[in-house]
């Protein structure tokens, strides 16, 4: 049993989505910074 | 950022607002910006792309240290009108999750701080992160009226931080410049104590104005802009830095001396009338960022 109402699962899920792309971008933010320290440690 | 609470908090209805929100984002601007200028004024250059890492280590370092005072403030928190509406004490998020988000946040800033720039700064972030959490939050904050002395210490931590990712080393004038923030931390805060009204005491904070009163918490802010100001001329006269530097701290030193002076004398006990202590408290600020941005332009312009 879900303590939740039908609309707080939508806004559960909404949350849900929004955190997912902000890790997504955080994620791809990090692939270009670990890329970019490699290189400088290569210098 | 204040989003709906629910009848049962977890990670899954917490917005990425509230885990923005657990890293107490207003106080990394100074974080980052004498993290910066220890980074800056540092006699070596750092590459950017390891410079940018370095500070973003110093912000999420900070950030993890944010999240855990949060997670062990929580009760203390929904206590307190300022700060109820946080995501643990609104019920928005379980304490787990922001344990869990911390320890994560502050390993990650530790271990790509060692791996990226180097271990010396690695090593002081740990320390910085653990200090704030262990030594402030969990053990001094409740028990002494010299909390915020203590906590000051966790503050002055990111310009020494970005001094040793520059130069791999520790010296004297980014030991200095730790003083200088730890030395500067009671004054502004007990300036803002004086006129503000805080519901610390009823949380059971012992704050100095609500501990001691008002006459011992302006004499405490007098007797810590002395050596304050030392600190700050210091670099000047042991020849760490150039007459840009030393002229413009002796002058912003002296400034805030005469302010605290002014309180430090002054008798009002109303607070709507304390305008010097409004004066000291907002020339702290300028003053801390003035003296950090003297540092780098001294170094940039002799």
């Amino acid at each position: 049993m879900t303590p939740y109402t039908p609309e707080e699962q939508a806004e559960i899920r909404r949350r849900q989505k929004s955190r997912a792309v902000v890790t997504a971008l955080i994620l791809g933010a990090l692939v270009i910074l670990f890329y970019a320290i490699s290189v400088a440690k290569m210098l | 950022m204040a989003s709906k609470a629910y009848p049962v908090a977890t990670a899954a209805t917490a917005d990425w607002r509230d885990f923005l929100a657990l890293t107490k984002p207003r106080v990394l601007s100074l974080v980052v910006f004498t993290g910066l200028c220890g980074l800056l004024a540092a006699p070596e250059a750092i590459n950017p792309v390891l410079g940018f890492t370095a500070i973003l280590c110093i912000a999420l370092g900070a950030g993890a240290a944010g999240a855990l005072n949060q997670w062990y403030e929580a009760d203390l928190d929904a206590m307190m009108k300022r700060t109820a509406d946080r995501p643990l004490p609104a019920g928005r998020m379980d304490r787990q999750t922001a344990l869990h988000f911390g320890v994560g946040l502050g390993a990650f800033s530790v271990i790509l701080m060692g791996l990226a720039v180097n271990l010396l700064s690695a090593a002081i972030l740990a320390v910085s992160i653990l200090f704030y959490v262990l030594v402030y939050t969990v053990w001094l904050k409740r028990r002494t009226p010299q909390n915020i002395v203590i906590g000051g210490a966790a503050g002055a931590f990111p310009a020494l931080i970005g001094w040793a990712a520059a130069t791999g080393r520790v010296e004297m004038l980014p030991v200095l410049l730790f003083a200088l923030v730890f030395l500067w931390t009671p004054p502004h805060f007990w300036a803002l104590a004086l006129f503000i009204n805080s519901d610390y005491a009823r949380a059971g904070v012992p704050m100095l104005p609500a501990v001691a009163g008002q006459r011992a918490t302006r004499i405490q802010i007098m007797l810590y802009t002395v050596p304050m100001a030392v600190a700050a001329v210091a670099p000047w006269a042991m020849g760490l830095t150039g007459a840009i530097y030393g002229i413009g701290a002796s002058l912003l030193s002296g400034m805030f001396l005469l302010l605290a002076l002014r309180v430090g004398f002054s008798r009002e006990t109303e607070q709507a009338k304390m305008k010097p202590e409004r004066h000291l408290f907002a020339f702290s600020i300028l003053y801390l960022f003035m003296t950090f941005g003297l540092i780098v332009a001294d170094k940039v312009l002799a």
